[in-house]
C-alpha cells in the first residue's frame, strides 16, 4: 500500500502527535497553536486530541513562553515551543541565550534543558523584513544550543523526534517555502541522529554544502552544472550545530572544490564558519577558492520582484561552483 | 483559665519560640556566611562580583520556612540567602563562590549563578528578571504533575521594570499557575532609587492581573513567616498564584565594593537579626544561648571556608565536556 501524499506541515504534525503519545512529559506551547492550529496549521487538531494541558495556547509573550519552557524543562518536562516566525525569537533571546543554552554548563552538569523551539525562517512569501529572516547563525554561535534545519519530509520527521529526545535546547527551523512541499513519508517513519549530514547527490568535481530549502536549489544547480560536465556533490547538513565536519572534509578531499550555500545573509553566516574551518583543516585538499553563496547584506525586502531578486538561488550556486575553478 | 488550657497555651508558645529560634539560627548562618563572603572577596579569595543580601535574611528564611524540597525557587543575582535557605550546603556554597571543582556548580557559575536542583533551587540569575518566567514554568510543571508543590520566584523591585515580569504575571494569572512572586523591595534598582524608575505600585499591578497581593515588613521574621505560611498553604490548596511584597533593606551597596556615592544618609535600617533576637530574649531565651548559636554559625562557616580553600580548581577540559548534556534524562 503506497502512502498518501503529504505536505511538510502534516509531517511535523505527525511527529508532534507521535511524541505527545509516546512521552507524557512532552508538552507543546505557543501562540495560537490550539484551536487555530498555528499560523501555518502545523499543530492543527493536536489540542483536541491531547488536551489543553499538553497543547498549551499561550498569549503573545515570547520571552515568558521561552522562559517558562526553561522552567518546565528543569522540572522534568520536554516542552516544544512554537515561535510563529523566527524573527520573533529576538523577543525571547534572554531565555534562549542566557538561560536555556547555559544552565546545564553553568550549574555544573546538574539537570538539563531538553526543550525544542520550533520556528520557521526564510523568504518566498513576500512577508517583508520582519517575517523572513534566516537567523540560524545567531544560535549556532551560542555554546549549549543545537540548531537543526531539515530539507526533506523524512528528515523533518526524524530530526524533530531526535530534537525532542535530545537533552539539550534545540532550535528546530522549518523553511516557510517548504510547507508547500508535497511527498510521502516513509513507513515506518525514519529515525535520525543530530549532527549527521546527508550526501544527497554524489559527485566528483565540486562539493556544495547547504541545508534547508536551499538543498533543492543546489540539486537544480548540480543538474545545470552536469550539462557543463561539472559533476557536483551536494551535501545536506541537516544539523548546523553540531555540523558534520567529517563528512564535508571527506567530500572535499575527493572533489577538491567547495561551495557553501545558504539563504541567510552571507556575511558572518554559517558559510563563513564552514569555509574558515575547511580552509584550515582541508587546506591541502583545495584546488581553488572556497566560495560562499548567501543573501545580500540587506534586510529581506518585501516587493515581489525585489524579494525574488534578493533571494540567492540556483544561478548563484552555479556561478559559485564555476568560480571555484578560479 | 483551666490548668489544661494554660498548659496548652504555654506549650504552643514554647513551640512558637522553638520554631522562631530555628529560623533565627538560619538567619544568623546566612549573615555570617555573607559577612565572610565580604571578607574573602576583599582579600581576593572570591573572584568576580558578589551582591550581599545583608538585611534581607528574614525574607529568605521566613518564606522558605513553609517550603519543602519538592517546591522550587528561582532567585536573583543577590541570591546567597535564597540558596542557603532552600538547603544548599554551606560547603558547596563556599566552594562554588571560590570557583572550586566540587562547588555546587563545579566552579562554573559562581555567586550569581549558584544552583542546587536536588533541593529545588533552580538557580540564582545574573539577569534581572531572568528567573521569573523560569519559576512560572516550574510552577506549571507542578500543576501538570498534580500534587501540592509550588514554585516561588524571588526578585527585587528593580525587576518590576522588566517586560518579562509583566508577561509572567499575566500568564500565571491567566493559567492559574501555583507560583509565588516574592518581591524583595529594598528601594534600590542597582544604583538608582526605584522611585525614580517605576511609576506603578506592585499592589496595583497585582490587582490589574487579578492576583492576590500581600505586603509584609521584610525585617520582621515572625510577620514574613506567618503571612508566607498562610499564602503557601492556600496555594497548595487552590493552585493559584500570589504576590508577596516584602519591604526590606539593602544594608550594603549594589555589589560588594560599591562606594555608594549615589546614596544619601537615610534613617538607620531595622536589622532583622537584632529584631528577632530581642523577641527571643523577651520570650525567655538567654543571651548566652543566643551567643552560643552565633558562635556555632561562625564555626560552621569557618569550616566550610577551610574545606573550600583545600579544594582544587577545575580543569578547562572537564568544563568543556559539559557544554552539552549527554543523553541524561532530567
Amino acid at each position: 500500500m503506497s502512502a498518501s501524499a503529504v505536505r511538510l506541515g502534516h509531517v511535523i504534525n505527525r511527529a508532534l502527535d507521535d511524541a505527545l503519545a509516546r512521552d507524557s512529559t512532552v508538552v507543546l506551547m505557543g501562540e495560537d497553536i490550539g484551536k487555530a492550529g498555528g499560523s501555518f496549521a502545523v499543530t492543527r487538531g493536536l489540542q483536541e486530541k491531547h488536551g489543553r494541558a499538553r497543547v498549551i495556547d499561550m498569549p503573545i509573550s515570547e520571552n515568558a513562553i521561552a522562559g517558562m519552557a526553561v522552567g518546565l524543562a528543569l522540572s522534568g518536562y520536554r516542552p516544544v515551543v512554537e515561535i510563529m516566525f523566527m524573527d520573533f525569537i529576538a523577543l525571547a533571546m534572554d531565555a534562549v541565550v542566557n538561560q536555556a543554552a547555559k544552565l546545564h554548563f553553568m550549574f555544573g552538569g546538574q539537570g538539563a534543558v531538553p526543550l525544542v523551539i520550533r520556528t520557521q525562517h526564510g523568504g518566498g512569501l513576500n512577508a517583508g523584513p520582519q517575517h523572513s529572516q534566516c537567523l540560524e547563525a545567531w544560535f549556532a554561535h551560542i555554546p549549549g544550543l543545537k540548531v537543526v534545519c531539515p530539507a526533506t519530509l523524512d528528515d523533518a520527521y526524524a530530526l524533530l523526534q531526535a530534537s525532542i529526545d535530545d537533552p539539550n535546547p534545540v532550535i528546530f527551523i522549518e523553511h516557510k517555502s517548504l510547507y508547500a512541499m508535497k511527498g510521502e513519508l516513509s513507513a515506518p517513519p525514519p529515525e535520525a541522529r543530530l549532527g549527521v549530514a546527508n550526501i544527497v547527490r554524489p559527485g566528483t568535481d565540486v562539493t556544495i554544502v547547504t541545508y534547508g530549502a536551499m538543498v533543492q536549489k543546489a540539486l537544480a544547480a548540480a543538474d545545470r552544472l552536469a550539462q557543463e560536465s561539472i559533476d557536483a556533490e551536494v551535501i545536506d547538513l541537516r544539523t548546523i550545530q553540531p555540523w558534520d565536519e567529517a563528512t564535508v572534509l571527506e567530500s572535499l578531499s575527493r572533489t577538491h572544490r567547495l561551495v557553501v550555500a545558504h539563504e541567510a545573509v552571507e556575511a558572518f553566516g554559517v558559510g563563513a564558519e564552514i569555509a574558515a574551518r575547511m580552509a584550515h583543516v582541508g587546506f591541502d585538499e583545495l584546488d581553488g577558492p572556497i566560495v560562499r553563496v548567501g543573501g545580500a547584506f540587506m534586510p529581506v525586502p518585501f516587493g515581489r520582484g525585489l524579494e525574488a531578486a534578493y533571494l540567492p538561488g540556483e544561478a548563484q550556486i552555479v556561478e559559485a561552483a564555476r568560480s571555484t575553478y578560479g | 483559665m483551666s490548668v489544661t488550657k494554660a498548659a496548652e497555651k504555654k506549650a504552643s508558645s514554647n513551640r512558637r519560640s522553638a520554631e522562631l529560634l530555628d529560623l533565627y539560627e538560619r538567619m544568623v548562618l546566612i549573615r555570617e556566611a555573607e559577612r565572610m563572603c565580604g571578607v574573602l572577596f576583599a582579600e581576593g579569595e572570591i573572584p568576580g562580583f558578589i551582591h550581599l543580601s545583608d538585611g534581607q535574611e528574614a525574607v529568605s528564611v521566613g518564606v522558605m520556612a513553609s517550603m519543602t524540597a519538592e517546591d522550587t525557587i528561582s532567585s536573583t543575582h543577590r541570591g546567597h540567602g535564597h540558596a542557603l535557605a532552600k538547603g544548599l550546603a554551606l560547603d558547596s556554597f563556599f566552594k562554588e563562590l571560590m570557583g572550586k571543582v566540587d562547588g555546587a556548580c563545579k566552579g562554573r557559575g559562581g555567586s550569581m549563578h549558584v544552583a542546587d536542583l536536588s533541593v529545588g533551587m533552580l538557580g540564582a540569575n545574573g539577569i534581572v528578571g531572568g528567573g521569573v518566567a523560569i519559576a512560572v514554568g516550574s510552577g506549571l510543571a507542578h500543576k501538570l504533575r498534580g500534587g501540592d508543590a509550588i514554585a516561588a520566584s524571588f526578585f527585587g523591585d528593580g525587576a518590576l521594570a522588566e517586560g518579562v515580569f509583566h508577561e509572567s504575571l499575566n500568564i500565571a494569572s491567566l493559567m492559574q499557575i501555583p507560583v509565588l512572586f516574592a518581591c524583595e523591595n529594598n528601594g534600590w534598582s542597582e544604583f538608582s532609587p526605584t522611585s525614580t524608575q517605576i511609576v506603578f505600585s506592585l499592589e496595583d499591578l497585582a490587582a490589574a492581573h487579578k492576583i492576590d497581593y500581600r505586603r509584609v515588613d521584610g525585617s520582621d521574621l515572625e510577620e514574613v513567616s506567618a503571612v508566607a505560611s498562610e499564602i503557601i498553604d492556600a496555594m497548595r490548596r487552590d493552585r493559584r498564584p500570589r504576590v508577596l511584597e516584602c519591604i526590606t533593606v539593602r544594608a550594603r551597596g549594589h555589589f560588594e565594593g560599591d562606594a555608594q556615592r549615589y546614596r544619601g544618609a537615610g534613617p538607620a535600617p531595622v536589622d532583622p537579626l537584632a529584631k528577632t533576637r530581642l523577641l527571643l530574649e523577651e520570650a525567655g531565651a538567654s543571651a548566652g544561648d543566643l551567643d552560643q548559636l552565633s558562635e556555632r554559625a561562625r564555626t560552621q562557616v569557618a569550616a566550610a571556608i577551610e574545606a573550600a580553600r583545600r579544594s582544587d580548581e577545575p580543569t578547562l577540559q572537564s568544563a568543556a565536556e559539559e557544554v552539552y548534556a549527554q543523553g541524561v534524562k532530567p
